[in-house]
């Protein structure tokens, strides 16, 4: 056989198997989808969750949802951001740097249910933050911050180190070469970073049962004082998320259209995720076109 | 310019925080209620818990799963206002009886379910018994098709499967089998394996799967009043021994005449205050005084 | 002069800066240097109570086979077995199939194709465990009970379910990896000659074999720690596996079923954390692995 002929033939092998793959997963979407786009109403989004009667809604799940990742990324951001700054710009080549590099790495290959019940231990029992918000929003913070990271680190290691050196030509601090040129020219991947993150911790619910806990408990939406405990804002309440009550309907859920809500709330957060996808995209596009500008 | 607009939002932010921090000291304090424990139970709580915001707006009730055992340590450690369990607390290690105060807020009924193609609907709890603990291992030994039983237990230290054991199984030895946690996991692996049998609670039950009768016996409430179903356990709510007003008051509503004929009438649990006879920890069963 | 000296030695506006840079920056790395740190000496102290506290020999917890939480009888063995053949299986599943799915995107298809598959690949990575398991439970379950009888729960099943769980993961990275193999090598290896199948096995893979392996145990690690997909589709039968379609269960799945029915401080509840100690030298292990195959590592 010559060797054109394997070539064609291992191609074909290739294309076939990959093209199998993908079917299965376009498949796969396409079949939660297809099972829960049809239970997506105005309703289903607007109207609270039933105890035991059918036609309950999400709202408050969804909104807690958004909610966490918005208190998970004003946690986790900056901490991200600073770490990652001082591995890219300050940290030397040394034994410890490695060492705390190893840490971060850790950090992303603990078992979610392993952060949740840390999680479980200290935020909520020790720190005595009870199942909240907060709590999830921190368990989530460790899940969150190696992707982080290491997505900052290689955004500011992107930016040309010519670009460095003439800000420290210029006599500037190396601290403010990071912060007025560095992080400007990484901006676009950071945002990029930190959105696709929000999307992976979305549909996280492992590591919440036992942290932001498994209840929704009734809030306003009117009530803007986020110290005030019927507030919605309030990041000190529990909060059930949209993942969550995926997981709690299917396991004790009393109400007879248990897979119904089930199938909507999976179809509207995997919508979710898409959104925030093009959202990640967009934004990074139109910061990369007004920096170059 | 932009700096000024910076400052003037943070310090806009600030301030507001401020004032609403004030405001939310201002407010009369919400006496706090904890409910944590027994998943089962979370349904029901939560919905007396909607129509408890009417009677008394001055409480914030907040409701938790996470497992009887769960409940039962974080009342007793004090971390919580009432722990609820679908299990007595004498049951559990772990736990000093002496420092807990026992509320029962409703009885729940437990049926034995099997896969709807089955077509067995009655089985002596002897029968049970057998099945439960291996001697029984195709359906055609108890009259049933040629198919092997796939016994479905439920995750060891639980309310139900406690229940469930102290009245079926007398102290002998379970089967080695699959165990899960949940009412629902276990009502879709019913529905979806031939051969299947598993218990649940009498509040999950669906056109799903075939609930069993035992010896000839349904599991209607009126069974479970005169305890004609054995199999029927109750819900506690364990608080400490001085319970806080706001606490008492809503165990106080929860056990109510109104409570128990709508909402846990509603939820498919059985009135307390229809029960004549009563259970004890160990499982005694007497006529009510 | 003694003014401009003063000036002179002073230390600078810029220094200052400096200063505050370097302590924020450092304060940052410090803290999720003391959070890994807090939450191996948490989880360790938890894990060791069942033998500080209630007695029971390490060497008998980790080499028996009977798992009775109420009759005392604490045997993790079957549920460390299953954990490992069941991320094992899913590794060696997918392997081969995200180098093929992989080296498609880069080498074969055209590149607008590319641009769709970062995206459907993070849509799959938020997709909730959850959602894996209900489609395990509802598809991949039935199925394996026509094709092979029995209950079809099992290690089969969760194997299934895992496999897609881990599948975009895996499949991104390994892309990273054959994208980072140099355009010279393919030019070079092109100008001698070489089809395109004789470049892709005898000059991509290979040099992008620690990046490839890499994505392989960091696919398993994932795989190790799943806990509510496998516990759907797993049966939870805590003992031995006797067969890939008998039920079994993994050290996530007896974790999280026992974990809200017992109670804190006793020995049921410790013998749990002791499973959640063992998932964390794993997830140790795998990143040990994971140096060991790629000098740079990966987050």
């Amino acid at each position: 056989m010559t060797p054109e002929r394997i070539d064609k033939i291992a191609t074909g092998i290739i294309l076939g198997l990959a093209v199998m793959v993908g079917l299965v997963i376009l498949g796969l979407l396409g079949y939660i989808l297809a099972q829960g786009i049809p239970h997506i109403s105005w309703h289903f989004l607007t109207s609270g969750a039933e105890s035991f009667a059918a036609g309950g809604g999400i709202r408050d799940q969804l909104f807690n949802s958004l909610y966490l990742v918005v208190l998970t990324m004003i946690v986790s951001v900056p901490l991200a951001l600073c770490a990652a700054i001082y591995l890219s710009e300050y940290a030397p080549d040394n034994r410890r740097t490695r060492l705390l590099r190893l840490a971060i790495e850790v950090l992303s290959s603990l078992p979610s249910v392993v952060v949740g019940l840390f999680g479980y231990l200290v935020f909520v029992l020790k720190f005595g933050l009870d199942f909240s918000l907060l709590a999830g929003a921190l368990a989530l913070t460790i899940l969150n911050l190696p992707i982080l990271t290491r997505s900052c680190e290689d955004a500011l290691r992107q930016v040309p180190y010519l670009q460095r050196q003439a800000g420290l030509g210029l006599g500037m601090a190396k601290w403010r070469v990071t912060t007025k040129i560095v992080l400007p020219a990484a901006l676009p991947g950071i945002i990029t970073g930190a959105i696709l993150s929000a999307g992976r911790i979305f549909g996280e619910a492992a590591a919440l049962i036992y942290t932001a806990g498994q209840s929704a408990p009734v809030i306003s939406y009117t009530d803007w004082n986020p110290f005030s405990p019927t507030s919605f804002l309030n990041p000190m309440r529990p909060a059930e998320t949209l993942a969550v009550h995926i997981w709690k309907v299917n396991s004790e859920g009393l109400v007879p259209d248990a897979r119904a809500v089930s199938n909507g709330s999976a179809a509207v957060l995997i919508i979710t995720i898409l959104l925030f996808n093009l959202a990640a995209r967009f934004v990074g596009y139109r910061i990369k076109r007004r920096l170059t500008k | 310019m932009k700096r000024i607009i910076t400052v003037v939002i943070t310090a806009a932010i600030i301030v507001g925080l401020g004032i609403g921090w004030i405001a939310a000291k201002k407010q009369p304090p919400l006496s706090k209620v904890t409910v944590v424990g027994s998943s089962a139970l979370q349904p029901l709580t939560e919905a007396v818990t909607k129509e408890y915001r009417t009677v008394s707006p001055q409480t914030s009730i907040t409701v938790q799963g996470g497992g009887s055992g769960t409940g039962l340590s974080q009342v007793q450690a004090g971390a919580v206002s009432i722990g609820s369990s679908d299990i007595f607390a004498e049951q559990k290690d772990g736990i000093d009886v002496q420092k807990l105060q026992d509320h029962i807020v409703a009885v729940s009924g437990i049926v034995p379910i099997v896969n709807r193609d089955l077509g067995i609907k009655n089985l002596s709890l002897t029968q049970l018994r057998q099945i439960y603990t291996g001697k029984v291992t195709n359906w055609q030994q108890l009259g049933g098709p040629n198919l092997p039983i796939t016994v479905i237990n439920r995750a060891a230290g639980s309310g139900t499967r406690v229940a469930f054991e102290q009245v079926i199984l007398k102290g002998q030895q379970a089967v080695n089998a699959q165990e899960q946690d949940s009412n629902g996991t276990v009502k879709e692996i019913v529905a979806r394996t031939p051969g299947a049998i598993s218990y649940i609670s009498a509040a999950y039950l669906s056109p799903q799967v075939q609930p069993l009768k035992i010896a000839g016996v349904a599991a209607t409430a009126k069974n479970i009043t005169t305890n004609r179903w054995p199999l029927w356990s109750y819900e506690h709510m364990y608080t400490q021994q001085k319970p806080t007003k706001a606490t008492r008051e809503f165990i106080n509503y929860m056990q109510s005449k109104h409570v128990q004929q709508t909402v846990v009438k509603q939820a498919h649990y059985v009135n307390i205050h229809d029960m004549q006879v009563q259970k004890d920890a160990t499982g005694k069963v007497q006529g009510k005084e | 002069m003694d003014d401009l000296q003063k000036q002179l030695t002073q230390p600078s506006p810029e220094s200052h800066q400096e200063w505050t840079g370097k302590i924020i920056s450092s304060l940052a790395i410090i803290l999720i240097g003391s959070l890994v740190l807090a939450i191996l000496v948490f989880l360790t102290i938890k894990g060791i109570a069942l033998f500080t506290d209630n007695g029971i020999s390490i060497w008998r917890f980790l080499s028996q086979t009977d798992w009775q939480p109420s009759h005392q009888h604490y045997g993790a063995l079957p549920m460390i077995v299953t954990s490992f053949s069941v991320t094992i299986l899913a590794g060696v599943v997918a392997l081969p199939l995200t180098l093929v799915v992989a080296v498609a995107i880069t080498e074969i298809l055209p590149k607008k194709m590319t641009g769709l598959f970062q995206p459907l690949i993070e849509l799959l990575v938020g997709v909730p465990s959850v959602v894996y398991g209900y489609l395990g439970l509802t598809i991949i379950v039935p199925e394996l009970q026509r094709l092979f009888g029995g209950t079809g729960f099992g290690i089969l099943a969760a194997t299934g379910v895992l496999f897609l769980m881990i599948l975009p993961t895996m499949t991104s990275m390994t892309v990273d990896s054959l994208n980072a193999v140099p355009k010279q090598y393919r030019q070079a290896s092109a100008g001698l000659g070489a089809t395109r199948w004789q470049t892709i096995s005898r000059v991509i893979v290979p040099s992008a074999r620690d990046g490839i392996l890499t994505a392989a145990v960091f696919g398993m690690a994932r795989a190790f720690g799943e806990a509510l997909a496998v516990q759907m589709v797993i049966g939870n039968t805590a003992v031995m596996p006797k067969g890939l379609i008998e039920s079994s269960a993994t050290l996530t799945s007896v974790l999280t079923t026992g974990i809200g029915n017992s109670v804190m401080g006793t020995a049921d509840n410790n013998a749990l954390w002791s499973l959640a100690l063992i998932l964390l030298i794993m997830s140790l292990i795998f990143n040990l692995l994971i140096h060991l195959v790629s000098k740079k590592g990966v987050a």
